[in-house]
């Protein structure tokens, strides 16, 4: 197993077209920062293609609300250029304190909690320049804000998981940040009320950056609501959310956003535990909670309910006797299929093999197989 | 193969009064929204049910036929334009509204599904459907999915895209699938990220899930009047600059405006070059401290009349004008060609320059209406189609336009899709690897390319006659060109 550490396109195309002639069966591997180690780790067969050396922002127009850079570039880096500007990437890409960069991001198709107000990194991609399965060089979308013209090949790559192409070019969109930022928390003894209660936010007219709920061990659950906009209508907004809440602390400054910084980086998570992201909506919170108790889960629910993240420890002994010790990542598959969930492992030991990522139901296959085919017609690339 | 035998088989799947075969019936179905191109299809055929739908697209497949899926006919770049001999599947009776789950904030919908019903249904939960095209009044959500429509909230909630959650489609082969699910989120490749926008090429979406979003509690609209074209394009940068984020930022320059004043009267200031429109919304405590900021960046901008509108009322009255602004050119002239480009919004007032140049130097009037955030021009090019080498001429200047559009690093389109209009300009903007590994996936999904052929991509069809005039349904007022 080896890595290759290309610094120009050219070097990527090589790095490519090279693969079939090393030997039969290998298969390219891009990655990032790493970030995401149950997707980014090599398995039996796959040469890392390390594209940390592919960084830096090409071109930053503030005035345009678009910037692009290569796709190794970190997002702490861009987050500091944008902040320098007032602007800021409204997806809230995760883990960008792990090292997670713009290619790695968009290929495992992550948000963070912020998407919540304007949408996910599907929403703010602009363009991608990637080299394909065979080796070719080729560009979708575009650089400015708006554009229809052709195959909306940018969005197609947002959960590709590299199986398409190494991308190493992106254009965002990206929008004013907010001066100012309140959250609104509230904890219920009883989770229905925790979900009642996100329900109502859930529906009101009222623009919030974050909404998340966080059930406890014991059956109570939080509901966490930022507010974000200019800071002397703060005060009054939260108002309204405590009333949609029934109450609730307002925390400010450093209390508010150390919540928020520590679910971007899965700070709540045990080291060494499984985490998934299970995509959902919020009306299907209950069966989930209730199938995924079985599993020492612990849970949190963000963008409103749209999106599950499960961390679990890696081995457990099912209940029943005489049954096999079955892995928890198995596990959870049955339970998502027979919930018509999917799911995306985003930390795992290596042992997971690649086919085992992504889990539970799976919809448009066909489809999807007809894309592949036309990407990586040699089967370079990783398959999932 | 014999096409007799096509419509031999769809007359055993549509009664008779839902298979259109006379000219006089196919006559409505020979041109969409770009009025200048028409085509006879062998047959259109009304299906009733989504079952009826796959059966007739299965059956085009088997007897390797194109067809062209269409609502209301309202696309501006030719992309429900029939193919010649070919089968048209008018979706307008294929339009429930499966589900409405307020709670969820969801709407399941079929194809035929007019945009503004959507939020109709919608607005009893105090939600809506955000993407509202010019034509939402009559513009299918089937289409709108086809072409990644756009409209004037773009800047801050996006495009019909960004509102798709899940499609199911049936694929040019007849293989039915679901793309997505009914989260905002997913797992896998973006499937209805890459179906939206396809043009019809990659079939036909008969389920389509779309996100609904709480209606704004207020709204700051504003409309000012400029001496200059470019002293309103100048305000347009200030506001951004300023780190406001409008939910709409429009301009329509003096051609426009006079347009539609005299289409809708919707009373804009007397002796304006240009005017803006720029629309705050959201929770009232924001949008009054936004409004603050707004006042100052307008006053120092230069206008020499400002109004705000003080009701609802007065807001729809500046909305009307803007959004009818298309359908009152034809006032003016009932020849027209509406483009569709995107330049860097830090070059508008070049390439606003430059279209005037270009104006003067065809001798054709040109009126600009445009999304000023988003950079979307809407240059409308006016001719008359009876004058020897008109169309052409006006054409030629739509092209220049465009070639500006890719120099300055912008698109070819923001909103309206290729369709037949365009798609000889695709290629300018893509490279060969680019275009190539489009085709490649257009024939991927479609062998036999059967689904609106002709579209997007270059070539390939013989171009038949040219007409002018209003659209027989656009005389009649029921379609407009927006």
């Amino acid at each position: 197993m080896s890595t290759v550490v290309p610094a120009s396109f050219d070097e990527v195309q090589a790095a490519v077209r090279a693969v079939r002639a090393a030997h039969a069966g290998a298969r390219l591997l891009p990655r990032g920062g790493g970030s995401k180690p149950a997707l980014s780790a090599p398995r039996v067969g796959e040469e890392v293609l390390d594209l940390s050396a592919l960084a830096g922002v090409v071109e930053y127009n503030p005035g345009e609300y678009t910037f692009t850079a290569l796709a190794g570039t970190r997002i702490v880096e861009v987050r500091a250029l944008l902040a320098a500007q007032g602007q800021y990437l409204p997806f809230d890409p995760p883990l960008a304190e792990r090292g997670a960069t713009l290619g790695g991001t968009v290929a495992a198709g992550l948000s963070g909690a912020g998407r919540y107000r304007f949408g996910g990194v599907r929403d703010f991609i602009l363009g991608v320049r990637l080299v394909d399965g065979s080796g070719e060089l080729v560009r979708g979308g575009g650089k400015v804000v708006k554009n229809a013209a052709g195959f909306d090949i940018p969005k197609l790559m947002v959960g590709s998981l590299g199986q398409f192409g190494v991308l190493v070019e992106l254009t965002f969109k990206v929008f004013p940040a907010s001066v100012a930022h309140t959250t609104v928390r509230r904890r219920y003894a009883a989770q229905d009320a925790a979900l009642t209660a996100l329900g109502n936010v859930y529906t009101a007219r009222l623009d919030i950056d974050s909404l998340d709920l966080l059930p406890g061990s014991d059956g109570s659950a939080t509901v966490a609501v930022r507010l974000g906009g200019l800071p002397d209508a703060l005060p009054a907004r939260a108002e309204h959310v405590r009333g949609l809440l029934e109450g609730g602390d307002i925390l400010t400054g450093a209390d508010e956003s150390s919540g928020w910084q520590s679910a971007a980086e899965f700070a709540w998570v045990p080291a060494g535990w499984i985490v998934t992201k299970v995509p959902l909506t919020p009306r299907r919170i209950p069966a989930l909670e209730a199938a995924a108790g079985s599993l020492q889960t612990v849970r949190r629910y963000s963008s409103g309910g749209n999106v599950a993240w499960l961390a679990m420890p890696p081995e457990r002994n099912s209940g029943a006797a005489g049954e096999e010790k079955g892995s928890a990542v198995q596990e959870l598959d049955r339970i998502l299929a027979g919930l018509e969930l999917s799911g995306l492992v985003v930390f795992g030991p290596p042992e997971l093999s690649r086919s085992r990522l992504r889990i539970g139901w799976r919809s448009g296959q066909a489809f999807e197989q007809r894309v592949k085919a036309v990407f990586d017609p040699a089967g370079r690339l990783p398959s999932y | 193969m014999n096409s007799d035998t096509l419509t031999d088989a769809l007359s055993r799947l549509y009664p008779a009064d839902r298979i259109l075969r006379k000219p006089g019936e196919l006559a409505p179905y020979e041109s969409d929204a770009l009025t200048a191109l028409r085509r006879r299809p062998l047959a259109v055929v009304i299906p009733q049910t989504q079952n009826e739908v796959i059966e007739t697209v299965r059956l085009c497949h088997r007897y390797e036929t194109p067809f062209v899926a269409r609502g209301s006919g309202t696309s501006l770049s030719g992309g429900s334009l029939p193919v010649p001999d070919g089968i048209v599947i008018a979706l307008n009776r294929l339009n429930r509204i499966i589900r409405l789950d307020p709670q969820e904030r969801i709407a399941i919908v079929e194809p035929g599904v007019v945009n503004l019903d959507i939020s109709r249904a919608a607005a009893p939960y105090d939600l809506h459907y955000a993407p509202d095209p010019s034509s939402q009044q009559i513009c299918t959500i089937g289409g709108n999915v086809a072409f990644n429509s756009g409209g004037a909230h773009c800047l801050k909630y996006g495009m019909t895209s960004n509102h798709i959650l899940s499609i199911k489609a049936v694929l040019p082969d007849g293989e039915v699938v679901q793309l997505g699910s009914e989260s905002a989120e997913g797992v896998g490749p973006d499937l209805p990220g890459l179906f939206v926008g396809s043009e019809g090429l990659f079939g036909i979406a008969l389920e389509i899930a779309v996100r609904l979003l709480p209606r704004p509690q207020k709204y700051h609209t504003l409309l000012a009047a400029y001496r200059t074209l470019e002293a309103a394009g100048d305000a347009v940068t200030r506001v951004v600059a300023s780190g406001l984020l409008p939910g709409a930022l429009e301009i329509m320059d003096r051609l426009a405006i006079q347009a539609a004043e005299a289409a809708v009267h919707p009373n804009y200031p007397q002796g304006a070059e240009a005017v803006l429109i720029v629309e705050l919304e959201g929770e009232p405590e924001e949008v009054a401290e936004e409004t603050r900021r707004l006042d100052e960046v307008i006053r120092a901008s230069g206008a020499y009349e400002v109004r705000v509108a003080q009701n609802a009322a007065d807001r729809l009255r500046i909305w009307k004008g803007r959004k009818s602004a298309f359908s009152a050119v034809g006032r003016l002239s009932s020849d027209y060609i509406v483009q569709d480009g995107v330049v860097p919004r830090g070059r508008l007032g070049e390439a606003l320059a430059e279209i005037r140049r270009l104006s003067g130097q065809y001798g054709l009037r040109v009126a600009n209406v445009f999304h000023a955030g988003d950079g979307n021009l809407h240059p409308l090019i006016l001719y008359d189609g009876r004058a020897a080498g008109a169309l052409e001429r006006a054409e030629k200047l739509a092209g220049e336009i465009l070639q500006l559009c890719i120099r300055y690093g912008g698109s070819i389109t923001g909103e309206h899709g290729v369709g037949m209009e365009k798609r000889d300009y695709l290629p300018r903007m893509y490279g060969e690897a680019d275009m190539d590994m489009m085709w490649k996936l257009r024939c991927a999904v479609d062998p036999r390319q059967i689904a609106n052929r002709g579209k997007m991509f270059p070539g390939g069809e013989v171009s038949s006659p040219f007409s002018t005039g209003m659209h027989p349904l656009e005389r009649a007022g029921v379609i407009s060109r927006e």
